[in-house]
């Protein structure tokens, strides 16, 4: 048997879209095989086939040399194909144990099944405590669950699709430690991933997808970096070009001290968050997953009120009190991280969604409290065309476009108005190289023309394309804005892990 | 004075019982992320398929089968819409509320004034014959024991049990029970058959024990009583019992005042369950942290897998 | 086989057209069903039950008579459905009203000028109002589940409403029957004629003009306003309606005083025109068909004024299916459970496709 798995020729339609384009590839044992590719070149497709979640239109798979169909993931775990998906398939109100027996087949023992996941996870070097209830846990120790639970079913195949998204530097460094072993005892691993840095000094053999089609497959010690991202792409990619020359105005956004108490028992508390955002510099808020960034665009956009006005001054007014609309009438805008159902009405038109943020401070759209729909599909036609929102007919709905449409027409909608601030969370989340770059762009191009633009994001790489200076959130807490240039991966994977939260006195942020 | 307890004692047993009975079933309907609103429609219906049944066979546990069968059937029909179509569990709880509340009063037309089959107590001989505590623990009729065997069933399988861990998984995230492999579906529609056969039991021990005759609309809001409990109870079955007795009480407490004529208008009395239904879910709300920390986060939500 | 549904990339606008017009025809075949399983032709049947309902101008007077509470309710609960607001005490909050707008004949009866109907009307809507207040204010203050809340209180004013009639307010010649005096002149809604006497003379009364100033001011609002823009977005996306800056605790307000608003106006109408005195029973379950006439009109104002006339159509036909083949008026309900089943069912194929798909094996097979 020379390959664990083998995929041939696989092709898988929806509707009208082929996700999957006569696909065929060789997994070895003990080989850490990478899938690259944008979002939406086909890889979580392609995987959640393996792992029996979908079916191939044609073609066929083969598991240590036969021809099989994989029906169902319970199918594919008793093959011994294990999958860590990137958005976990975790239960919030139940325990480490009990989330794992839930993927165990066989005898129901808690206590048995308990002793082994604290003996397969020291061994691994992914400590767990069974009886900790997940929503109590970090985003690093929710992977681990999903990984321990794989682990113990001891498998053949082990997936994981875009693990270090949501884990620090330190974090990600552990887990290569933890696949090479793996490796290294004979278990394949297919890794998902757009990071190049990563996948070269981990992988052992790279598959590229494009549109659905393997385009590549490389050695990635004879590759470089660049040369992965061209196969991946297709093409140069686009780098954003700013005029970075020192130009900064006066302080637009001030957050001073800011606290806000958790909204309920899974949420963050945010303590003395402190920060000056000043006309024409982008600053990025990096920051794990679920450290309190939604809070954070919660209390700044005023979706939450804030306990005192002058823990959020924009240009000079303090405006903590005051909600979301009062913002946006002092030349504010947000932009959410969830698209569907916070930053757009999923069954709204596209222009319908256009009142949704502008009722307040476009005079045009509202008039004796009567919506105008011209006024609306104007701006709405406006934004579609700046930012080249691409869609199926005039004013769809929105939850019928492509995330990276949307996501240039829900940013689009708010640098319509050419804001003095602009908070966004998440820009490029989910959204395929062509959008990103576009609305990368496009924040940089507002900060240039003396707009303070705030940016919360996960993505480093991002961070580091756009930000002039970078704060670490973790567990509610804001680490000092560093200047982009003076921070390397290293030192904000410290600030992510919590270096700066010891300090008990709140620091204003220095520029 | 003894006799006049325990037979207040009894009262109470035997209103209690099909709160009891509603509430526990509603509770592992909502476990597994589904709201039936229509316990009310379930149990009418229930109530009138046991007295008829019993009627037309003289066996009264004929009579609580078919009230168990009545009120499953009837919430296979909630599960179609809200699991198979999709169809939003609000008002679907609410359609089945009204059909079975209209179904049961078609069906119960002749059966208006016709004299109940009773069911009837059991006699432990000798056990039964202790003074005070022998009719209140062992002169019980059957479903009484049996409301309290659903319980402990229900906490066993709960929280001791793989099929109860799949129910809560499912309730908690059916995305994530789904990508495991768990037909969330499927556990749901079992779910839903359980709460309505429960319904269907306390409907049945409404015209078989509580007042063994069918008179349209003798629910009297029970349903929506039961629902409240299952707040009440913060999805744990234990606490079901406490709520369903506490009601019981309150109900039983009206009637004895009334008897006692005290010049309190009987109408007053009659509304208490009510009022005393508001001002615990209120107390109970209060308590934000607690609700949310136990409301199953699926509940009410549609579920259908993403291609 | 299995069936599965399939989500559209967009809302089908025909589905949404046609759904309520296939849940009619549905229940309408199975209406004709249980008559032809009752041993009745189910043709004649159906004709008697909805049908006949059409034919006479007394009849039509009649219809009217009933949809106009229906509408008035109804359009009120599609609004607050819509922006997901669950009232479904709107009988309480009509007899609310009722009770609140008969003190001024049970206090006054010797007040008799137009402004007696003014006041009366007014008490009516602040009774329907306040009634609705209580679930709101725990609501928004509490957290409380208002459908459990406001359904709990309709059978509280249910008792008040008995004790009311029994006790304090009974009238003192009335033979000890539970209700108040009979109400006269400008304590009942004056008439109108809608159709002269030369076709067939159809009067109204003011309640039916009430209901369609309600439907046609809602269906303004919601369409055009930036307030409906507000309740449709809280309907369907509660996070989005935040960040657009609209107040849930406000919307938890609005909905159910407009709603209970305009169920107290239909109870204080029912007892000064059709009813004529305070009692027992002055709603035949109004409140609750509205919940039916919200959803069949597809939670839109103008739909519930024509789905107030299909309901209405199935309470007389049950009226006249009782005296011309004695089947009983309760099937008239049953018909109006079924029709709400049937229109849910439709409704979720505009969102979605059905699609029957074959059994999926269980175990994974390796192939010979």
């Amino acid at each position: 048997m020379e390959y664990l798995l083998e995929a041939l020729h696989v092709t898988k339609v929806f509707g009208t879209l082929k996700a999957n384009d006569d696909v065929t590839l060789k997994v070895k044992p003990g080989e850490i095989h990478a899938f690259l590719g944008e979002n939406g070149a086909g890889k979580s497709t392609l995987v959640k086939m393996i792992y029996g979640a979908l079916q191939p239109t044609s073609g066929e798979f083969r598991w240590m040399g036969k021809p099989v169909t994989i029906p169902s993931p319970a199918a594919a775990r008793k093959l011994g194909i294990g999958m860590v998906f990137q958005h976990f398939s975790l239960f919030d109100a139940l325990t480490v144990a009990e989330n794992i027996a839930l993927a165990m087949p066989g005898a129901f023992d808690m206590k048995k099944l308990s002793e082994r996941i604290t003996r397969v996870s020291r061994d691994y070097g992914l400590p767990l405590a069974p009886t900790a209830v997940v929503a109590d846990l970090s985003v690093g120790e929710r992977q681990r669950i999903e990984i321990v639970r794989c682990l113990l079913q001891e498998p053949k195949l082990l997936i994981m699709d875009e693990p270090t998204a949501v884990l620090t530097p330190q974090e990600a460094d552990q887990l290569f430690v933890t696949l090479a072993r793996l490796a290294g005892e004979g278990c394949a691993v297919i890794y998902i991933s757009h990071r190049l840095e990563e996948v070269k000094r981990l992988c052992h053999n790279v598959t590229i997808l494009r549109h659905g089609k393997v385009v590549a497959n490389v050695d990635p010690e004879k590759e470089t970096a660049a040369s992965l991202a061209r196969l991946m792409v297709g093409g140069d990619i686009h780098v954003v070009k700013s005029a970075r020359e020192d130009q900064r105005g006066a302080t637009r956004l001030k957050l001073d001290h800011l606290r806000l108490p958790a909204d309920g028992p899974f949420a963050v508390e945010l303590r003395n968050v402190s920060l000056d955002v000043k006309a024409g510099e982008v600053v990025a808020i990096a920051g794990v997953a679920g450290n309190g960034q939604s809070e954070l665009f919660d209390a700044v956009s005023g979706e939450r009120s804030l306990a005192s006005a002058a823990m959020l001054v924009i240009d000079g007014k303090p405006m903590g009190h005051d909600g979301v609309n009062k913002r946006r009438n002092v030349g504010a805008a947000f932009v959410p991280e969830e698209r569907l159902g916070h930053g757009a009405v999923p069954g709204f038109t596209l222009s319908q969604n256009v009142v949704l943020t502008r009722h307040s401070s476009d005079e045009a759209l509202v008039k004796s409290g009567m919506v105008s729909s011209g006024g609306a599909a104007g701006v709405s036609q406006r934004v579609i065309k700046d930012f080249d929102v691409r869609k199926g007919k005039p004013d769809p709905e929105a939850r019928s476009l492509s995330g990276g449409n949307l996501q240039k027409f829900v940013v689009g909608r708010e640098l319509d108005r050419k804001p003095g601030v602009l908070v966004i969370n998440q820009p490029t989340w989910g959204v395929d190289a062509g959008a990103a770059a576009t609305v990368r762009q496009a924040i940089v191009d507002l900060a240039r023309q003396g707009s303070a633009v705030l940016v919360i994001s996960q993505d480093l790489d991002e961070i580091f394309e756009i930000a002039d200076r970078i704060a670490v959130i973790s567990r509610g807490q804001l680490s000092e804005a560093y200047p982009a240039s003076e921070l390397s991966s290293e030192k904000i994977g410290l600030l992510m892990a919590g270096a700066h939260e010891l300090k008990e006195t709140p620091h204003a942020a220095r520029a | 004075m003894n006799d006049q307890l325990l037979s207040v004692i009894l009262t109470i047993i035997t209103a209690s019982t099909p709160l009891l009975l509603a509430a526990i079933g509603e509770l592992v309907v909502e476990r597994s992320g589904v709201l039936n609103l229509g316990v009310e429609g379930m149990m009418a219906v229930g109530a009138v398929s046991g007295f008829g049944a019993a009627l037309l066979t003289g066996n009264t546990y004929v009579g609580v089968l078919a009230a168990l069968v009545a009120g499953a059937l009837l919430s296979l029909l909630f599960g179609f819409l809200t699991l198979t179509m999709v169809s939003n569990q609000v008002a679907t709880g609410l359609a089945l509320t009204l059909l079975g509340l209209g179904t049961a009063g078609l069906m119960g037309e002749s059966f208006v004034g016709q004299p109940g089959v009773h069911l009837e107590r059991l006699h432990v001989p000798g056990l039964s014959d202790i003074p005070f505590i022998g009719p209140i623990l062992f002169g019980q009729d059957l479903m009484v024991y049996l409301s309290f065997a659903i319980v402990a069933g229900v906490s066993y399988l709960l929280f001791r049990s793989k099929a109860g861990l799949i129910i809560r998984a499912v309730g908690d995230s059916h995305q994530s029970a789904h990508a495991l492999g768990y037909s969330v579906v499927g556990v749901r529609y079992l779910c839903v058959m359980f709460g309505g056969a429960c319904s269907g039991l306390a409907g049945g021990y409404l015209s078989l024990a509580y007042t063994p005759q069918w008179v349209e609309n003798m629910t009297a809001g029970r349903g929506w009583i039961a629902l409240a409990l299952v707040v009440f109870s913060s999805w744990l079955p234990w606490r079901i019992v406490v709520g369903a007795y506490l009601f019981g009480t309150i109900t039983v407490m009206g009637f004895s005042l009334q008897a006692y004529g005290i010049g309190i208008p009987s109408q007053l009395l009659s509304a208490l369950p009510y009022l005393v239904t508001i001002l615990v879910l209120v107390l109970i709300s209060r308590n934000r942290a607690l609700i949310r920390a136990n409301t199953p986060a699926c509940l009410g939500q549609p579920f259908v897998p993403d291609r | 086989m299995r069936l599965v549904l399939e989500k559209r990339a967009e809302a089908s606008g025909r589905m949404a057209i046609l759904s309520p017009i296939v849940a009619i025809l549905l229940t309408l075949v199975t209406g004709g069903i249980i008559f032809a399983l009752r041993g009745l032709n189910p043709f004649s049947a159906l004709y008697v039950f909805f049908v006949e309902p059409l034919t006479t101008s007394w009849s039509i007077e009649q219809l009217i008579v009933k949809a106009a509470p229906l509408a008035m309710i109804g359009a009120g609960l599609a609004v607050s459905y819509m922006a997901n607001v669950w009232n479904i005490g709107a009988e309480g909050q009509l007899t609310a009203g009722a009770i609140l707008g008969s003190a001024i004949p049970v206090f006054f009866p010797d007040f008799q000028s137009p402004l007696t109907l003014v006041l009366m009307l007014s008490l009516g809507v602040i009774g329907g109002m306040a009634w609705a207040a209580i679930p709101a204010f725990l609501k928004n203050r509490f957290g409380t589940n208002e459908i459990l809340t406001s359904l709990m209180l309709v059978y509280v004013i249910q008792l008040v409403l008995d004790w009311l009639v029994r006790g304090p307010w009974r009238d003192p010649k009335g033979y000890n029957f539970p209700k108040t005096i009979a109400f006269t002149d400008w304590q009942l809604l004056p008439q109108f004629q809608l159709i002269p006497p030369s076709i067939g003379p159809i009067y109204v009364n003011l309640g039916a003009i009430f209901a369609v100033v309600a439907v046609l001011a809602l269906a303004f609002m919601m369409g055009r306003t930036l307030k409906g823009y507000e309740l449709r977005v809280q309907g369907i996306a509660p996070r989005a309606g935040r960040f657009s800056g609209f107040s849930r605790e406000k919307t938890v307000w609005f909905c159910f005083l407009l709603s209970g608003g305009l169920a107290g106006l239909a109870g204080i109408c029912e007892v000064m025109s059709t009813v004529g005195q305070l009692q027992p029973g002055i709603s035949p379950g109004y409140g609750f068909t509205a919940i039916i006439v919200a959803f069949l009109g597809r939670l839109n104002p103008i739909g519930a004024l024509v789905a107030a006339f299909a309901l209405a159509i199935s309470y007389l036909g049950g009226e006249s299916a009782q005296v011309a083949l004695g089947i009983s008026d309760k099937t008239a309900r049953v018909f109006q459970g079924i029709l709400l089943f049937y229109i849910l069912a439709c409704d979720s194929l505009i969102l979605y496709r059905l699609k029957f798909i074959g059994r999926t094996p269980k175990l994974a097979e390796v192939k010979a």
